[in-house]
């Protein structure tokens, strides 16, 4: 800053860095050249510090509507959207089998073996008692018809297989019955005289479970199922170990681990009943994980339910976006869906359309009403307002319902027109129920959004000029054409927008007088929402929706121009 | 003595238990169900009584049943269950329970056991049979989806229609049909008039040619079909007369011929059996539920059950119930011998599964 000071005369006339000088002169520059405030700091830094401060009072001002926006407008809808991607239920659910499903290949046309079907067996336990197996069942459900009854099913089952070895454990030493065997068998000395101290009245909780040391290693498969149990009966049910039979998981677990490992060194509690259970597994009637499932229910051996556990194991899935564009995902990868399941383009397609007659419809009939509105003498202009307002002070619902009766084939409409004899008795109209219906009672409906923007720019649109166009020669339409019209269109504009927007997204008079031919896709993600649940459908259905909405609106802004609208004067 | 000291402890313990459990009963509850006639006569058979026996407590009504599913998770999810006891059909019974969102119950437990004419106790599983078809639902009411018809628009010698396929006989009675906008029961009546026998309907259906099959034989009638989506819209429409006949829940057509008398018939041939029940929302805090229980134990017992016949023409859900239905009734019940010489009954478990599936074909069918 010093150099453009040094050598002021290379510019002529008054420079910026004039008043630099002159404040050096002054003495408020410090020695770097920079100006001062009146307390000695930088005048630069206290400026911006001042412009903070402001901002930061402003924030604070709207701060209340903001924090009301972001939380009941803008959270809500973020966690719609997020819905058509999050499928976390899947590997929630059953972890240990979406990890041993990697393995597999669905290319193979077979069914996995007998690693990934202990998995499911363990997966699935846990989630039966937990009651998730139905959940989960339903959600895949949607994907491939069966999986629902196979979920449910197999879970009112999956007792069955551990309750075998568990009645052949007990036949042969009924000591395999009492829970305090299965408590000194697995955890520490320490953890049984806490527990034996716990009282239940005391509302004390429960302390917390402790293994017993090299039990681990000694019966992997019993240990993990008897944490599971322990862990699930202490935070679910509030029960002590010491007074609960494990789970039928935890036999089968046992049995797994005598034949695998060897007891015979082992010499903690309950050696000599372990040992003897060593010595008799070998004898035990056994079958299969895999058996097991495929008696449950064959299904269990068909691919595709592994294909479409594979394919939706993954935490994010496009699946739901894909259902919402009439695709879908499979073993196979992502493909449209069969022509006569084919629905979502259509409605997409039919919303458009339906929404831009309606707005086209509202225009031509709102605007010589508007005109009137903005022109007559101010007497009746309100009373012609208040016939326009007239509707909104009455329910959605009534104004509905009206329609079916003035435009069924029994209705007024039509039993005037047979009276008139324009329309024979047998061949009445059909009006309602159809496209046209829609068409008809949503154009009523949304007419008042059209009509009020458009007066109140008509309004402001000075009488003088259509006068001065006049008297400059021009005749009636050429005035209204070059200059009234013209200056009314930011009016057709906002209306255009308003209209449109509230119909792409109406539900309720479609559905009451849509029929089959002029329902929307809000229909469908009703139906979605309220009956079927499938929520992430839903939201894939929104975001679509809200995301066609966006681009219409930015290619609108591109070809009208967002400035020329207007909402009023 | 040890043992007497155990047992009368106990005794004192499970005494002073139930004594708090008595008071810990909430004084208000918030029931839901459809509105209506059918809210009428829970309201006049069930409640009612139940505030003469205990003036303290309050009850608050919600119509909400028909959004009950998804306001049932929305709660669920927001961690508030503001509803005690929800009044639901028995498919969305099996989804609320699936889902987590209804508690399990155990009937034998929490219901009055059944009271025979003859004074004999029935448990309350067998009392209600096969109708407890979720291990969360409490039936009440047996209702029945069936044909109303004009019956001042019988073409002249005509029979009145008394077979579920003059439903696609355009010939012999023209006019326009009403039929619900989804495909249960619709499939079902469609194989049974394509020549599909009663006990194959849901093998056939369960395959991708029978569905096909289904909608080609719905196609015959589709030009003529107004297709309804809420109970109201058939009775509107048979007194209208928009349409010669359309299905709808049995009572609603009962009020139209009985209390508005309409120029209307019943045709029952073929009518699907559901339910209407109670299930209880999962999560709610031990006071409330107390109230509840000791509430849904009241009003599902025999008489309360046979006493909701008085005010509506659904069949009690007990067997127990039904000698008490009074006579004058009991010709418009769906369960009627008269009326129940060809039923069909609705296979929930199917629907459960086909349900997204076989939806995604019919709306797209319809739409086309």
């Amino acid at each position: 800053m010093s150099d453009a000071t040094a050598d002021p005369g290379k510019i002529e006339g008054p420079t910026p860095d004039d008043p630099l000088a002159q404040a050096k002169a002054l003495d408020n520059v410090d020695a770097q050249g920079r100006m001062l405030a009146a307390d000695g700091t930088p005048l630069k830094k206290s400026l911006a510090r001042s412009l903070r401060i402001q901002k930061l009072r402003a924030l604070m001002l709207i701060a209340p509507l903001l924090l009301f926006v972001l939380l009941t407008f803008v959270a809500p809808i973020a966690d719609m959207l997020f819905r058509s991607v999050e499928n976390q239920i899947v590997s929630d659910t059953l972890p240990r089998t979406v990890e041993a499903l990697q393995d597999w290949d669905y290319e193979s046309g077979e069914a996995p073996d007998e690693p990934v079907f202990d998995a499911l067996y363990d997966d699935l336990f846990l989630a039966a008692e937990r009651r998730e197996h139905t959940r989960l069942g339903s959600r895949l459900n949607y994907e491939t018809t069966g999986i629902s009854s196979l979920f449910r099913q197999t879970g009112r089952s999956v007792e069955d297989l551990g309750d075998a070895y568990l009645d052949q454990f007990e036949e042969l030493n009924e000591a395999w019955e009492e829970e305090v065997v299965w408590a000194e068998l697995m955890g520490s000395d320490q953890w049984l005289e806490e527990q034996r101290a716990w009282d239940e009245e005391s509302g004390d909780p429960l302390p917390e479970f402790q293994l017993r040391e090299g039990v681990a290693t000694l019966l992997p498969e019993t240990t993990r199922s008897f944490l599971n149990f322990v862990e699930f009966i202490r935070t679910e049910d509030q029960e002590s170990p010491l007074d609960e039979e494990p789970w039928s998981r935890v036999y089968t677990g046992l049995y797994t681990d005598l034949m695998n490992e060897d007891v015979a060194n082992y010499s903690g509690p309950h050696a000599e009943l372990l040992q003897e259970a060593d010595a008799a597994v070998a004898d035990f009637e056994t079958q299969t994980t895999k058996e097991f499932f495929l008696s449950v229910d064959e299904d269990w051996g068909d691919p595709r339910i592994w294909g479409t556990l594979e394919a939706f194991s993954p935490n994010y899935t496009s699946g739901y976006f894909l259902n919402a564009v009439d695709m879908q995902l499979t073993p196979e990868g992502a493909g449209l869906r069969d022509e006569d399941e084919r629905i979502y383009g259509l409605l997409f397609k039919r919303t458009m359309f339906m929404s831009l007659v309606i707005t086209f419809s509202c225009i031509l009939l709102g605007y010589p009403i508007a005109y009137l509105l903005a022109n007559l003498p101010m007497r009746s202009a309100n009373l012609l307002m208040i016939l326009v307002l007239l509707p909104f002070w009455t329910s959605l619902l009534v104004r509905t319902s009206a329609w079916k009766v003035m435009l069924q084939q029994q209705g007024v409409i039509n039993d005037v027109l047979v009276w008139l004899g324009l329309v024979g008795d047998a061949n009445r109209l059909v009006m309602i129920n159809n496209q046209f219906g829609t068409i008809v009672a949503m154009t009523h409906i949304l007419l008042p959004f059209m009509i009020l923007p458009m007066y109140s720019v008509m309004s402001t649109i000075p009488p003088s000029y259509v006068r001065a166009a006049k008297s400059l020669g021009a005749t009636n339409v050429t005035a209204f054409r070059r200059v009234y019209f013209p200056q009314s269109v930011p009016g057709i504009g906002a209306g255009s927008i308003l209209v449109f927007i509230l119909a792409i997204g109406y539900y309720i008079t479609p559905e009451i007088v849509g029929g089959t031919t002029g329902t929307f896709i809000s229909n469908r993600i009703a139906y979605h929402i309220s009956s079927s649940l499938n929520w992430g459908l839903a939201a894939a259905l929104g975001t679509i929706l809200l995301a066609v909405v966006l681009i219409l609106y930015w290619a609108y802004d591109r070809i009208v121009g967002i400035d020329n609208v207007k909402l009023g004067g | 003595m040890k043992m007497t000291k155990t047992l009368l402890a106990t005794t004192a313990l499970t005494l002073a238990g139930g004594a708090v459990a008595a008071q810990e009963m909430a004084d208000s509850m918030t029931l839901v169900s459809w509105g209506g006639a059918y809210q009428n006569s829970q309201q006049q058979a069930y409640v009612v009584p139940y505030l003469e026996m205990n003036p303290d407590v309050s009850v608050t009504w919600d119509e909400s049943s028909n959004e009950a599913v998804a306001q049932l998770r929305a709660m669920n999810e927001a961690g508030n269950i503001t509803w005690d006891l929800v009044d639901v059909v028995a498919s969305d019974a099996i989804r609320l329970c699936d889902e987590g969102l209804a508690m399990e119950v155990d009937h034998d437990e929490i219901l009055a056991p059944g009271e025979t004419e003859s004074g004999e106790e029935v448990d309350p599983t067998d009392d209600f049979g096969d109708l407890i078809v979720s291990d969360c639902y409490i039936p009440q009411i047996v209702y029945s989806t069936t044909f109303g018809y004009r019956t001042d628009m019988v073409p002249d010698g005509a029979e009145p229609p008394n077979d579920i396929c003059d439903v696609w006989d355009l010939e012999t009675y023209p006019g326009q049909r009403a039929l619900e906008r989804r495909p249960i029961n619709n499939m079902e009546w469609a194989l049974l008039c394509d020549g599909v026998a009663k006990d194959e309907v849901y093998d056939v259906l369960a395959t991708e040619e029978g569905q096909d099959q289904a909608l080609a034989k719905l196609d015959e009638i589709k030009d003529e079909v107004i297709w309804w989506s809420a109970g109201a819209d058939t009775p509107q429409l048979l007194a209208d007369g928009e349409v010669f006949m359309g299905s709808t829940y049995n009572g609603r057509l009962y009020s139209v011929i009985e209390e508005q008398d309409q120029p209307v018939g019943m045709m029952w041939d073929a009518q699907v059996f559901d339910l209407d029940g109670w299930i209880i929302p999962e999560g709610l805090p031990e006071d409330r539920l107390n109230r509840v229980l000791d509430f849904v134990r009241f009003a599902t017992d025999t008489q309360r059950l046979a006493d909701q016949a008085n005010y509506i023409s659904y069949g009690p859900a007990r067997d127990t119930s039904a000698p008490l239905v009074p006579e004058e009734m009991k010709q418009h019940m769906p369960t009627d011998p008269a009326n129940s010489e060809n039923t069909f009954l609705y296979n929930y478990e199917f629907w459960a599964d086909y349900r997204d599936d076989i939806d995604a074909k019919f709306q797209s069918w319809l739409a086309q």
